[in-house]
């Protein structure tokens, strides 16, 4: 490995032990991304999506943990650090942007307090310089007026303008990977596209590699590199994100491009295929599509399929091995 | 800001109205302050003059009005039982209650949000399963039980503090203080815990299930996601988001503690007001209770009207919204 991607995800698992039963919301993600490269991830509600981002950045909520698998960073492990080791990672290398910019700051701190204590955390600056980079940020993600705004309260800024700020903070010791999850479902429509924007401009300036969660499948044509399409917990197909918006080789992914939205447009859920995912305690044998499966063969439900090679991209699916049966 | 302290004094004023209004019907309804002071045998014609001479023949309002522009100065006529002047009975009576009451708030405060906050953040731990179970017995005892507990242990078989009285006290102008000498100290340790117990296992259970209540939001989890050290996530961003409910719930129950300071008073023979009332109450000395009233009403007022303020002072979004409701 003379050049290590900047993240590696390997064979990751996360389990929920619950009273009845072990519950397995990742199963077996093996991903890449590489510096300042785009990874969309798409797939419908509850296939694992927010829980493979909460686990890269150390932070699943317990009992949730890490069952198996690797993470590792820029060639280092990271998903065994001790804590105090993790939280120097979180913020510095990784950073994390969450749905709901009108939770994500707290109610009763200035956003330029915010700003200067993560700043301080991170990079060995005295106040008045770190008071200094956060109007910088705020002029950066297009706050106007920052140096005056930066003494204003979270609840004195639109949720627009919030999210801003949220990404403002996110980027604020220049971290080498952003977990954008969701970053504009809770915005209203007309400005989910400049936020979208925002972000991928400073992210391409500051060559930040990001991990893109989404349920909008416009914003991913036009925003990422790569994408990772999630069904159940694992991985259905993932691979350069023309390939697998023209070329889908999983019959899941199929489905999803039957109708992609213009980028913008709200779409709750991805449901063009019939019936819904399974839960997490009735994940079928086999291929975990196969119950809506139009194409499943006697295969699907006896063997599980792993990703493989299928033109530019991988899909977990027999079909790519089996192609007679298309 | 200013427009809402001056609503609140308004509210203030019609309160203390409302409580000075009770305070005159004691003198109205509760046995007749002729008999009361006079006794059985004075003649008929006399009984009429001291009437005249208190001017108790005058229409209702003329009296509650010459009741309250007394009771602004701080006059509340003599006490029937000792006939001293009633308003210098309180004042040299308050200090002791106040410094108690402040006293058991500073031990419930002091102990009740560090156990608040450790149960909070290590809900598993033995320890804080330990203060959960223990907090339960200190809500459930009575005041008086907890005191006389205190007592037989650590002033009968311990010997180590004294049960009863303030210990010395120096005066301080017209404070008169039992802090600043090494008895007075040791007096107000075994009162001030005793008034201080039920409100600490209170303010401990509410650090603790606004602590994991505050630990579950979004900005925590961001905070944490920003890599900001466990200290300034839990001490910082954390507990000061649980302090406004504590603000609400200190400033209410320091009325309280000083209402019901009476109980404890009592149990350790406190010189305070607490003790005046219920000496009052066996003597049906109506000047005195009425006193009493109004004062513990004025101290319920002024707290309250400091929490508020403090509100405006701890969370910002509430500072905006007067600003916006000022200006319509
Ligand atoms: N505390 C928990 N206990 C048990 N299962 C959980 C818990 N938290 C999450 N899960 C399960 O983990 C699975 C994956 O959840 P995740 O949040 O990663 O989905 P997602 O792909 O992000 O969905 P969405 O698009 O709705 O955000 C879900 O099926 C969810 O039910
Ligand atoms: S493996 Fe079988 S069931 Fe699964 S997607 Fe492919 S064809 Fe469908
Ligand atoms: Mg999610």
């Amino acid at each position: 490995m003379s050049s290590p991607k900047l993240l590696e995800v390997r064979n990751l698992r996360v389990e929920f032990p619950t009273r009845r039963g072990t519950l397995v919301a990742v199963d077996d993600v093996s991903l890449d991304i590489s510096a300042g490269e785009v990874l969309g991830v798409v797939g419908e509600s509850g296939a694992g999506k927010s829980m493979t981002g909460a686990a890269i950045i150390g932070l699943l909520e317990p009992p949730g943990r890490i069952a198996a698998g690797e993470i590792r960073l820029e060639g280092r492990r990271i998903d065994n650090l001790p804590y105090h080791e993790m939280r120097k990672i979180r913020g510095r290398q990784i950073g994390a942007i969450f749905q709901d910019p009108l939770t994500s700051l707290n109610p009763l701190y200035r956003v330029g307090d915010q700003l200067v204590e993560t700043i301080q955390t991170h990079l060995p600056l005295n106040q008045a310089q770190a008071r200094a980079r956060a109007v910088k940020l705020l002029e950066d993600v297009g706050i106007p007026s920052a140096s005056e705004r930066i003494n204003a309260y979270p609840h004195q800024f639109s949720g627009g303008m919030r999210q801003r700020v949220v990404i403002a903070l996110a980027l604020a010791a220049e971290p080498k990977l952003i977990i954008a999850d969701e970053p504009t479902t809770a915005l209203d429509v007309s400005i989910q596209a400049q936020i979208i924007q925002l972000l991928k401009r400073l992210c391409r300036e500051h060559g930040t590699a990001v991990m893109l969660v989404t349920h909008d499948m416009g914003v991913i044509a036009e925003t990422a590199d790569r994408v990772a399409v999630m069904y159940a917990g694992r991985i259905a197909e993932i691979g350069p994100v023309q390939d697998v918006i023209k070329r889908p080789h999983h019959p899941y992914t199929v489905g999803l491009m039957g109708a992609i939205p213009a980028m913008g447009h709200k779409v709750e859920r991805l449901t063009q295929i019939d019936g819904s995912m399974p839960r997490l305690n009735a994940i079928p044998k086999g291929c975990a599509f196969n119950p809506r499966c139009p194409k499943a063969f006697d295969k699907c439900f006896r063997d599980r399929p792993e990703p493989m090679p299928a033109g530019t991209s991988q899909a977990a699916c027999w079909l790519v091995q089996e192609p007679a049966h298309v | 800001m200013i427009a809402f302290i001056i609503r609140r004094l308004v509210q203030a004023a019609l309160v203390m109205l409302a409580v000075a209004f009770i305070a005159f019907a004691m003198f109205n309804f509760v046995g007749d302050p002729v008999a009361i002071m006079a006794g059985q045998d004075l003649p008929a014609e006399q009984r009429i003059e001291l009437r005249k001479s208190l001017g108790l023949d005058d229409p209702t309002p003329v009296r509650f009005a010459r009741f309250v522009g007394n009771a602004v100065q701080g006059k509340f006529g003599l006490s029937y039982r000792t006939a001293e002047p009633v308003g210098k009975m309180i004042v040299e009576r308050l200090p002791a209650t106040l410094e108690l009451s402040v006293m058991a708030m500073i031990v419930a405060l002091a102990v009740g949000i560090p156990m608040g906050v450790f149960s909070g953040l290590y809900p598993q731990h033995w320890l804080s399963r330990a203060m959960m179970t223990v907090s339960l017995i200190g809500i459930s005892l009575p005041t008086f039980l907890i005191g006389i507990l205190l007592i037989l242990i650590f002033a009968v078989m311990l010997g180590w503090l004294p049960s009863f009285g303030r210990g010395d006290v120096i005066r301080i102008g017209g404070w008169s203080t039992g802090l600043l000498s090494v008895s007075g100290w040791k007096a107000i340790i075994l009162p001030a815990i005793t008034l201080g117990l039920f409100q600490m296992t209170l303010i401990m259970r509410l650090v603790r299930s606004e602590m994991l209540e505050v630990l579950r939001t979004d900005y925590i989890k961001f905070a944490r996601a920003r890599g900001l050290s466990n200290r300034a996530v839990h001490f910082g961003h954390a507990l000061k988001n649980t302090l406004v409910p504590v603000i609400t719930i200190t400033g209410l129950q320091l009325g309280s503690i000083i209402a019901f300071a009476i109980i404890t008073e009592t149990v350790f023979s406190w010189p305070g007001v607490g003790l005046l009332f219920l000496q009052s109450v066996q003597a049906v000395d109506i000047p005195v209770m009425a006193a009493y009233l109004v004062a513990i009403g004025l101290l319920f007022v002024l707290i309250n009207l400091i929490v508020d303020i403090l509100y405006f002072v701890v969370d910002p979004r509430l500072r905006s919204q007067s600003a916006k409701a000022g200006a319509k």
